[in-house]
């Protein structure tokens, strides 16, 4: 359990977020072109990182709203959040 | 030359007052090159190793931890056991597992505690109920046994469960599969451990993997703490962690490795025969044979290699079963720990080749894999050793994420992932 400082509403409880997964995975701009392995790979394929991850929250409890986290998943330690369509900070 | 545990092995060693027990395993360093080596010493990998020498006699292998063997999930689950999920490929795979179960403690000459108990899954709402019923008659026929039973029958089943329709949750009826119950986890670890042992099988702890070498499409060895180890067959059964070493050889894999909670009550007296989980409150509970309530909660919903996961999945926990169990309204909880599970997204494990020869994949067992260690271990030992997956495991390939042909056990099997 961890604070997460929202970028519209402040830091607020963990419990009122949803996480939403992998960040920054392109939606295929042309779908009909794609092949089974490209889908494959957009669709199921994951980073899975033990370490510094960029990912997607959803302030489900809240303003309802998306944004991205940089987070260290092998102690939950928030690096950054960031609003979607942003881009996100080097690391 | 391995001594047999009896009754008067016991008589003797009680003599010399427990001095002189035989090591159950011992330490070796690293050969330089061995025939197949797993990565990951917990009951899955030390099961592979066994059978592979057992069933393949591949004796010249290793198995290599990076720390202590049964120290990870192993260790971590709520050793539930049970075979009754929908699909057949499913089905298949946790009856195979089930039926080598019931022979263990033998073949092993390790006492696993297997207690058939039984497992009895709840139903709260009317979709619960066709769900169980047809997961019932699935089960059926794919002869794994299993009844359906009405509300007064799981009261008369399990007499502490809260039956009144004025609950939450009211439990509208359930299934029981008889066959079904618990094992001793950690024996199971040091049992195949001991009997890989004893067939020549390295088990090396302390010895974490940090790099896979491969010659293009095909593996040469892997670095490890301990220094290269040539080999040309790598099994990788690495659980939360799979991810971190598919990573190290290039490849990526549909999983996400998430933390699962379990806990543990005081000691009580015997309250609780038998196993009772429940699919929509997310709440199960068994009791060990030392009286302590053995509870397992939910997955967070986000990637963490932490071990720990959020208060809220407890607490979620204990209102349901306290709602379900009002008896329970006094106990303590002892201790509460939590587990990586790696999550495929079709809550299916992977038992694969890879597209690099001489690697291959045991993971994405999720929520659920301890029951499957037995089964899973014979048939990934067949998938190395023949470099082909046996027919059990066949649809358990990672290609099915190419192909679409996913084996759906989200929500379908008995527990919710």
């Amino acid at each position: 359990m961890f604070l997460i400082n929202c970028p519209y509403c402040g830091e607020r409880d963990q419990q009122e977020f949803k996480a939403g997964g992998e960040a920054h995975i392109e939606r295929p701009k042309q779908p009909t072109e794609l092949s089974d392995d490209e889908w494959a790979e957009y669709l199921f394929m994951r980073k899975n990182i033990k370490g510094v991850q960029f990912e997607r929250w959803n302030h489900a409890h809240g303003c309802r709203k998306w944004f991205n986290m940089v987070r260290d998943t092998s102690n939950d330690e928030i690096k950054a959040i960031y609003k979607m369509g942003e881009k996100p900070p080097a690391q | 030359m391995r001594n047999k545990y009896s009754v008067f092995s016991l008589i003797k060693n009680a003599l010399s007052y427990h001095e002189n027990w035989q090591r159950a395993w011992k330490d070796p360093t690293p050969k330089k090159e061995y025939d197949a080596v797993i990565v990951g010493g917990g009951g899955h990998g030390l099961a592979t190793a066994y059978y592979l020498a057992k069933k393949h006699n591949m004796n010249n292998i290793a198995v290599v931890e990076k720390g202590w063997i049964g120290g990870g999930n192993t260790g971590r689950n709520t050793t539930i056991i049970r075979s009754n999920y929908l699909w057949d490929a499913s089905a298949g795979l946790y009856d195979h597992a089930l039926k080598i179960w019931e022979g263990l403690s033998q073949e092993l000459n390790y006492n696993v505690m297997f207690s058939q108990r039984g497992v009895m899954n709840l139903a709260h709402n009317l979709q619960d109920v066709r769900d169980l019923k047809r997961r019932t008659h699935a089960n059926r026929l794919n002869g794994i046994d299993a009844v359906y039973l009405s509300t007064e029958e799981v009261k008369k089943f399990c007499p502490i469960i809260n039956t009144s329709p004025d609950i939450r949750y009211p439990v509208l009826g359930g299934t029981l599969q008889r066959r079904a119950g618990t094992a001793r986890h950690d024996a199971v670890a040091w049992g195949y451990a001991r009997g890989a042992d004893a067939m020549g099988v390295d088990i090396i702890q302390n010895c974490e993997v940090k790099g896979i070498k491969r010659n293009e499409d095909s593996v040469e060895g892997i670095e490890t703490t301990k220094g290269f180890i040539k080999t040309k067959k790598v099994g990788v059964v690495a659980a939360g962690h799979s991810s971190v070493i598919a990573n190290m050889a290039g490849l990526r894999l549909p999983l996400e490795s998430k933390p699962l909670q379990a806990l543990v009550s005081e000691p009580v007296k015997p309250i609780i025969d038998t196993v009772v989980m429940s699919n929509a409150v997310h709440a199960y509970v068994s009791q060990s044979d030392k009286g302590e309530l053995v509870i397992g909660a939910g997955t967070d919903d986000y990637v963490s290699y932490t071990q720990k996961g959020s208060h809220q999945i407890v607490e979620g926990t204990l209102n349901a079963i306290l709602e379900l169990y009002p008896i329970f309204s006094r106990m303590r909880m002892l201790r509460q720990w939590g587990g990586i599970v790696d999550i495929c997204p079709d809550a299916s494990p992977i038992l694969s080749k890879t597209s690099i020869k001489g690697l291959y994949f045991n993971c994405g067992w999720g929520t659920g894999g301890f029951k499957a260690t037995p089964g899973s271990g014979d048939l990934f030992a067949h998938t190395i050793a023949n470099d082909e997956p046996h027919k059990l495991n066949a649809a358990f390939n990672l290609n099915r994420f190419v192909s679409g042909d996913l084996v759906d056990e989200h929500g379908a099997a008995a527990v919710a992932h």
